[in-house]
């Protein structure tokens, strides 16, 4: 069985931040998010306050991870329009924006999520949103070879943004 | 995706841009089509935009030969469908399902070992993922001839009832309430008489004015932020929303404790063995997690204890906030209960085994089929054999001819897209118009979910579920009639979820029998080694998602997955016609709903997610390059 797909996974609660990777990894690059948050787990030592979670694409059942003590980096399949690989960031008040917009694939899910953390006043304190545009979206459990290659600069991209977090990797 | 000759092949994206599902573009497309009928709805606009969504719109300028109403999405959260619907004289006279996205489990599980594929199906769908886990072990189960312990049983109970009521809280409170409550008329209430209001229909705890006050002053802050536009598609101010002030209050003031209540509740998974957040204790011939009363990290009398303060929970907030407001917002809208009913034809596959016989006679939610709102009679029996997918109106060819059914042993997806190839607005003069099959029982569609389940139980003579309809219809001072309607399918998910909310306890109760009497066995791994199957297997796998019958077959050729079909909720109600033109049960039930304005169509609304859609299920997100959630637009206007 394949390990990954069993979403092993360290539980948020004792970490300070949380990787969240978002995203159906039977259609492809539409689960970039979750490879990218396997990637960053898999390939790298953590220190205790980094979690990583595979949030699949569970929409409310995700919210009791979205606690105002911790800052949260999201991994998302983004439409930006641009090249596949082109990497895109945004941050708090961008991230429901481009919602808005449709920009992510799983906007109604974290839409709402981040609608109900508002409510809540349960919003993380920060919120970072990572995201790839997406090359091949059919059904199948590989990503494309396009995203495969472009697969370290988004790694990249989450060092540089948990090194300005003050995390080392 | 590719067709059988590797030929590319585009999936039409959910088209909110206005341009049609037509514009099949690849996600990696950038936008280039330009609306041109009629883009001047808006309803994703903030709620002051409201009254001036569509000034020249009003139901008097409705021709009597209609125009066409698009709505895409209609879901909230899980993800995409089509509908399309046509408006004569203030009500809708046809309808058009379309699922935008092809079916093809079986391409990604062939070949694998069929005890891994639970882990793939609970993939599928976002929201339904135990479920899909459930049908899936309980497919290869029975092509291998497992029988399950009584502790497995028992679990897998524990964990699809605590599935149910959560789901089912969710969707009043989160997908389907705002259809019904408006937000915007929630800030004029007076706290003190929604205080009133509270404690005239419940005992509920947070009742006093000082709670609502509260609950008024955050959704207030929430507006004045201009985070409104967070609730999508909600239409505020529309004529056809008609609860007091008050009573809009009252539900956003349970919409929020609905979210603090879900997280805790679900917590009975956690403490079941794991979900973090995905499930991860299912095994083919049982469960992962250990029962034993002398270990701590089993399942154990303390974990019991403290799943039955979680249940408890679960049934205080059911009976004394979720029923009191259905039963509170219904007294509003009780013409809802003489339209949206469909062909009144019902599947249930049944569920929560009462023994571990297999036997299905010895299922707590009964299976069977009632036809024709028929419930005098005993439900018919089900046999699997009689399903049957047609592709005649879907975008697929079968080898054979596209006039047969095909039974899902035999289930191919091979696709033929016939459809527009370039922007458009309309599929109702397209033969095939659909990326949904159409499966159909003995040749008849059939509803399924929560109504379907109701009446099959009721027909049984299931005595809770009799109690709890009558009840039910005693109090909102309504006929039998009335459970085959809009009104009636939201009635039948309330009342189930009581229902299954008390039973809850009793499986624990038979858990901690278990354990008391050392029956510790939680899993048959007589037939975990391959070398024991036979070479060829086949195998069928029923149960009852939170959103209807949920089936999934396997073929098992040489220990490998030869082939696998999961025939799921949504493409059951949300099918399209059939070889015999038959509609689907959604767009039949939405022939004669009435539509006070189709530039803004409520109503559909209404009763589309009164069936729970989980288009995630049966289609996945795949969207335009669009700055619109949703998109409705006339044509022939």
């Amino acid at each position: 069985m394949d390990r990954e797909l069993l979403g092993q996974v360290t539980t948020v609660n004792e970490g300070r931040i949380l990787v969240l990777g978002l995203g159906n990894i039977l259609f492809q690059d539409e689960g970039l998010g979750v490879r990218a948050a396997e990637q960053l787990r898999d390939n790298f030592i953590l220190p205790e306050t980094v979690s990583c979670m595979d949030g699949g694409t569970l929409g409310l059942d995700l919210l009791s991870y979205f606690t105002a003590d911790i800052r949260m980096l999201i991994f998302d399949a983004v439409r930006t329009g641009h090249a596949p690989g082109t990497l895109v960031r945004l941050e708090g008040n961008e991230i429901p924006a481009a919602l808005a917009q449709k920009m992510s694939m799983h906007q109604l899910g974290l839409q709402d999520l981040m609608a109900a953390s508002i409510l809540r006043g349960t919003l993380p304190q920060k919120v970072v949103l990572l995201g790839m545009q997406p090359d091949t979206i059919d059904w199948g459990t590989e990503l494309s070879p396009a995203i495969t290659q472009a697969m370290p600069a988004l790694i990249q991209s989450a060092i540089k943004e948990l090194s300005d977090w003050g995390v080392a990797l | 995706m590719s067709d059988n000759n590797g030929n590319q092949v585009f999936i039409p994206s959910v088209q909110t841009d206005g341009s049609g599902v037509g514009d099949h573009a690849r996600p990696t497309a950038s936008p280039t089509a330009v609306p041109t009928k009629n883009p001047t709805t808006s309803p994703t606009a903030g709620p002051t935009a409201a009254p001036t969504k569509n000034p020249t719109a009003s139901p008097t300028a409705i021709p009597p030969v209609g125009p066409t109403v698009v709505i895409d999405p209609v879901t909230r959260i899980e993800g995409h469908l089509r509908i399309e619907v046509k408006v004569a004289n203030g009500a809708i006279t046809d309808a058009w399902s379309t699922g935008p996205m092809f079916r093809g489990l079986e391409l990604i599980l062939k070949g694998r070992d069929p005890r891994d594929a639970w882990v793939f199906a609970q993939r599928i769908c976002g929201v339904c993922t135990t479920v899909h886990a459930i049908a899936s072990v309980r497919t290869v189960e029975n092509a291998l001839g497992i029988t399950i312990p009584d502790n497995a049983r028992i679990l897998r109970n524990l964990i699809e009832g605590a599935q149910f009521v959560h789901d089912h809280v969710i969707h009043f409170y989160h997908l389907h309430a705002l259809d019904w409550v408006d937000l915007t008329s929630a800030l004029n209430a007076d706290p003190a008489k929604t205080s009133a209001l509270a404690t005239s229909i419940s005992t509920w705890k947070n009742s006093s004015t000082s709670y609502f006050q509260g609950v008024k002053t955050r959704l207030q802050n929430f507006v004045s932020s201009g985070q409104l536009g967070l609730f999508g598609n909600g239409y505020w101010g529309h004529p056809a929303y008609r609860l007091p002030a008050e009573a809009n209050l009252l539900a956003v003031a349970h919409y929020l404790e609905a979210l603090e209540w879900q997280n805790q509740y679900i917590q009975i998974h956690a403490r079941l063995g794991g979900k973090n957040p995905h499930p991860q204790t299912y095994l083919v011939g049982g469960m992962a997690s250990p029962v034993d009363g002398s270990s701590a990290a089993a399942i154990n009398p303390t974990r019991i204890a403290e799943l039955r303060t979680l249940v408890q929970m679960g049934l205080d907030f059911v009976n004394q906030v979720y029923l009191p407001d259905l039963l509170l917002i219904a007294s509003y809208y009780k013409d809802w209960a003489t339209t949206g009913g469909g062909y009144g034809n019902f599947l249930s596959f049944g569920d929560f085994p009462t023994d571990t016989s297999n036997n299905p006679a010895n299922l707590w939610m009964p299976r069977g089929i009632v036809i024709n709102k028929n419930l005098g009679a005993k439900p018919q029996a089900v046999d699997h054999n009689l399903i049957q997918e047609y592709v005649s109106h879907s975008w697929y060819a079968y080898s054979g001819g596209d006039t047969a059914g095909k039974h899902p042993y035999k289930g191919e997806t091979t696709v033929n897209y016939t459809g527009p190839q370039k922007s458009f607005t309309t599929l109702s003069g397209e033969t095939k118009y659909s990326w949904l099959k159409a499966p159909r029982y003995n040749n008849l569609p059939m509803e399924v979910g929560p109504l379907a389940r109701v009446a099959v139980a009721y027909a049984n003579g299931h005595v809770r579920i009799r109690q709890l309809v009558d009840s039910v219809l005693a109090k909102l001072n309504l006929g039998p009639d009335a459970l085959f309607s809009t009104l009636g399918r939201i009635a039948a998910r309330g009342i189930e979820t009581v229902a299954i909310a008390e039973q809850m306890s009793s499986w624990l109760d038979q858990l901690q029998n278990n354990i008391k009497n050392n029956n510790l066995a939680i899993q048959d791994r007589s037939h975990w080694d391959p070398q024991t199957w036979p070479a060829e297997s086949w195998g069928y796998g029923m149960t009852e998602a939170p959103r209807g019958a949920l089936g999934h077959w396997v073929h098992i050729l040489n220990g490998k997955i030869e082939n696998y079909q999961a025939v799921v909720p949504t493409t059951w109600n949300g099918s399209p016609r059939d070889a015999q033109n038959a509609h689907g049960p959604w767009e039949q039930a939405l022939v004669g709903v009435p539509m006070a304005d189709p530039t803004r169509p409520l109503e559909v609304l209404r009763t589309i997610h009164s069936f729970d859609p989980c288009m995630a299920c049966a289609v996945h997100i795949v969207d335009p390059e669009s700055n619109e959630v949703m998109k409705v637009w006339i044509e022939n206007y």
